[in-house]
């Protein structure tokens, strides 16, 4: 057993109201620089939708992730002297056109403009050449188009659905859509690290983030096509590339990442998960179908003596330990099985989870009395408007049944609730639906405490990042008197 | 081009200052300003035309580059290999078809930039210079190789020993002097670009990722061990 800790992330879908807060809180801090304009570190997404870049999801087209070949595992988009040969022009790298052009305004026109007939518009202007453009997409073009049929209905996971299933989906009286926010996963088995020929990309050892060292980044672009998730980005303007740090400065003197300090809808949790570093490799060979318990397995119980111990012996500090053992992200994705990785078919083992949504409840209005309660306890979530199939492709690496888990679950707590704070379901019938989701009334609890009534301390459990052990902190800081600081002392300007 | 003190100055001044400009600038960038080694890739912008004169570039250039190395280094063998007429055409129409290529990749690149606009917002002074002096050089190179046969079997008995005495610091410029003016602008822009080669985009040369080839697909960092060095590649730095 080789334990290290990484700073996990669960992102309860059925709370997220879509309002991009997260997405202007990293823009603000990280991305708002002269060839990072047309970054989003952070994105939320429409689901089903095109996404961002647009179709992401196709790999076909993008050669995102790893695939098993031969018993081995590669990366789609390259290999070792593949990716000597095309570095001079990367055959699967995405341009600015899968993205967007980003754009201002010409704003003086609207002080400066001459007297005339029509009153003056403040034109769009090309922040990449400078000059008028005509804006024909965005970052957020699809943003609410569910049903729409250049968006909604080109969404890759459509695949995974029957043609009837897809009928139903875009029936405009079952219309439906979901909001998906995406970061970096901070891969276990990050294709963007093992692509990067230059070896600039590197994920820290004692917390998990992956990282981009500018200065050994030289711009071979391999990362950008490697990450299926399409969340390594390339800064035109600095011929370097560059990636979500999960505000690691942050983390670093105890806040949580802006976008989850920003959020309004409180869907994000953060905490530490220990692994089993060894065992990777060989999880990342076992066939779809059991990727989502080989990465569970994966997962080590923080309680366990011999974990601890083995933990100790890895290096993870005492204080790491027991901040594994608060985690909500703990609960969420090992003992309660209700967050769920996006695509685990790409094997890249994203660290980041996500709790799948409940569908609109389906009512059927009977007199004006809403029958609710058929027979079967759980038939709205085998009819439920987002088939789950859709969700299985999304996140269950083709799964069903381990969404369907989840969302029995999930619905077995609100019934729960519901018989103990409404009354209008008998005990008896939540107390069968627990039975039949594998829930017990104290798991229960549990998770209505940490989904409803959270607070920032219960959602954000940060380790300690032991900086102070950092290389750096050796030097002496006397010899750095009068610089500019440790590391960069130069501005990042673009090279010659 | 002609008086002494002119070839002088040319071909046993200029080399060293260019090779000292050379060692000096790209050691110095290095170590200054590492965030500025990078290949500076414009594909990203532009998509459509990129293909073409960047590979043609490379790979044309790669060729020729290497056959100047053999003749510099096996000048012996290159003779010995050229002393049968088939194996002279074979070696000179290749020589010549690869010239071609990093020529028409050139152009490709330069013509490239001054089409797209989004490339051109990239495209730095620098830039324009040295693409021009390359242009050149690979001009001047693939006259001298149609009108100077056969220039593969001569550069190994008059341009090697020049560079050799060069490298040795016995310069002896008695091989040029006589040369054609096309060959002595070969070589003094040569020279030029060799100096001019650290202020531009042309380091990215310097950081070709060759131990890609060797190295574990994982890489992880740690605190207290900090930034794994260059070389060797599976050091201290590199726990797994
Ligand atoms: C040693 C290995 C080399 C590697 C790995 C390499 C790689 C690259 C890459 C990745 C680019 C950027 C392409 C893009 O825009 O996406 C580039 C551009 C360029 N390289 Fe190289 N290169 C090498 C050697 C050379 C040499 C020896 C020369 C010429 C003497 C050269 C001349 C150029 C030029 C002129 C450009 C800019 C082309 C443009 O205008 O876009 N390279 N190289
Ligand atoms: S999601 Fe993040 S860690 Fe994973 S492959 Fe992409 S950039 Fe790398």
């Amino acid at each position: 057993m080789n334990v290290r800790s990484q700073v996990s992330m669960v992102f309860h879908l059925d709370k997220c109201i879509g309002c991009h807060t997260c997405s202007i809180a990293c823009k603000n801090i990280w991305t708002d620089r002269k060839g990072t304009e047309y970054m989003w570190w952070n994105n939320v997404e429409t689901k089903p939708g095109t996404g961002f870049p647009t179709r992401w999801e196709d790999q076909e087209r993008y050669k995102g992730g790893w695939e098993k070949k031969n018993g081995d595992l590669e990366l789609k988009s390259q290999n070792k002297s593949s990716a000597l040969f095309n570095i001079f022009h990367n055959p699967n790298q995405p341009t600015l056109d899968d993205y967007y052009e980003p754009w201002t305004y010409d704003y003086q026109n609207l002080f400066n403009a001459p007297e005339g007939a029509d009153q003056p518009t403040a034109k769009p202007i090309s922040m990449v050449t400078g000059e008028y453009i005509n804006v024909e997409a965005g970052p957020n073009w699809d943003d609410d188009l569910g049903g729409s049929p250049v968006y909604a209905q080109n969404d890759p996971n459509l695949e995974s659905l029957t043609p009837q299933q897809r009928e139903q989906l875009f029936a405009t009286e079952r219309l439906v859509f979901f909001y998906f926010p995406r970061i970096c996963n901070h891969c276990l088995n990050p294709a963007c690290v093992a692509a990067c020929p230059s070896g600039a990309l590197y994920k820290r050892g004692e917390d998990g983030i992956v990282l981009i060292d500018q200065k050994r980044c030289r711009g071979w672009r391999a990362c950008v096509a490697a990450c299926p998730y399409k969340k390594t980005y390339f800064n035109w303007s600095t011929g370097k590339s560059e990636k979500c740090i999960l505000c690691f400065p942050r983390l670093e003197t105890g806040q949580a990442p802006a976008c989850f300090h920003s959020c309004v809808g409180r869907i994000r949790y953060l905490g530490v998960l220990l692994y089993d570093a060894a065992r990777i490799e060989e999880v990342a060979k076992l066939p779809d179908d059991e990727l989502i318990e080989g990465q569970r397995s994966l997962i080590l119980d923080p309680f366990d003596p011999e974990v601890i111990a083995a933990a100790r012996a890895s290096g993870v500090h005492d204080s790491v330990i027991e901040s594994a053992q608060k985690s909500p992200v703990y609960q969420f994705v090992k003992v309660w099985k209700l967050a769920l990785p996006p695509h685990l078919e790409y094997r890249t083992f994203p660290m980041l989870f996500y709790v799948p949504p409940m569908s609109p409840v389906m009512a059927s209005q009977d007199g004006g009395v809403i029958d609710h309660v058929s027979g079967d306890l759980f038939h709205d979530i085998e009819q439920s408007r987002v088939p789950v199939a859709y969700l299985a492709k999304l996140l269950g690496a083709g799964q069903e049944n381990k969404v369907r888990y989840a969302l029995r679950k999930q619905k077995a707590v609100r019934w729960y609730r519901r018989a103990l704070t409404v009354g209008d379901v008998t005990m008896d019938v939540a107390k069968r639906m627990l039975a039949e989701a594998d829930c017990s009334s104290d798991e229960a609890e549990a998770i209505y405490q940490l989904t409803s009534l959270c607070t920032f301390e219960d959602r954000f459990v940060i380790p300690p990042m032991h900086r102070e052990e950092a290389l750096q902190m050796m030097e002496d800081p006397l010899e750095h008197k009068a610089n500019a600081g440790f590391g960069f002392v130069s501005a990042p300007h673009r090279g010659m | 081009m002609t008086s002494p003190t002119m070839n002088l100055l040319l071909f046993a001044m200029l080399p060293y200052v260019a090779l000292f400009v050379f060692f000096l600038g790209t050691i110095m960038r290095y170590r200054k300003a590492p965030f500025t080694y990078s290949s500076l890739s414009s594909q990203f912008l532009e998509n459509n035309q990129h293909f073409w004169g960047l590979t043609a570039l490379h790979y044309g250039i790669f060729a020729i580059l290497m056959g100047h190395l053999m003749g510099l280094l096996i000048p012996r063998q290159v003779l010995l290999w050229n002393s049968r007429p088939l194996r002279l055409y074979v070696l000179e129409i290749f020589s010549l078809a690869f010239a071609l290529m990093a020529l028409v990749g050139f152009v490709g690149v330069i013509e490239r930039r001054i089409r797209y606009p989004k490339a051109r917002t990239v495209t730095t002074p620098a830039d324009w210079i040295v693409e021009s002096m390359l242009i050149l050089q690979a001009a001047a190179g693939i006259y001298v190789a149609i009108f100077y046969p056969w220039g593969t079997s001569w550069y190994s008995t008059s341009a090697a020993p020049y560079l050799h005495s060069i490298f040795l610091f016995r310069p002896d410029i008695s091989y040029l002097v006589t040369m054609p003016l096309i060959v002595k602008f070969h070589v003094v822009n040569g020279w030029l670009i060799v100096g001019f080669f650290p202020f531009t985009r042309l380091v990215h040369a310097l950081v070709a990722p060759l131990p890609y080839l060797w190295r574990k697909p994982q890489l992880v960092r740690w605190y207290g061990i900090g930034i794994l060095p260059v070389w060797p590649r599976r050091a201290s730095g590199v726990r797994d």
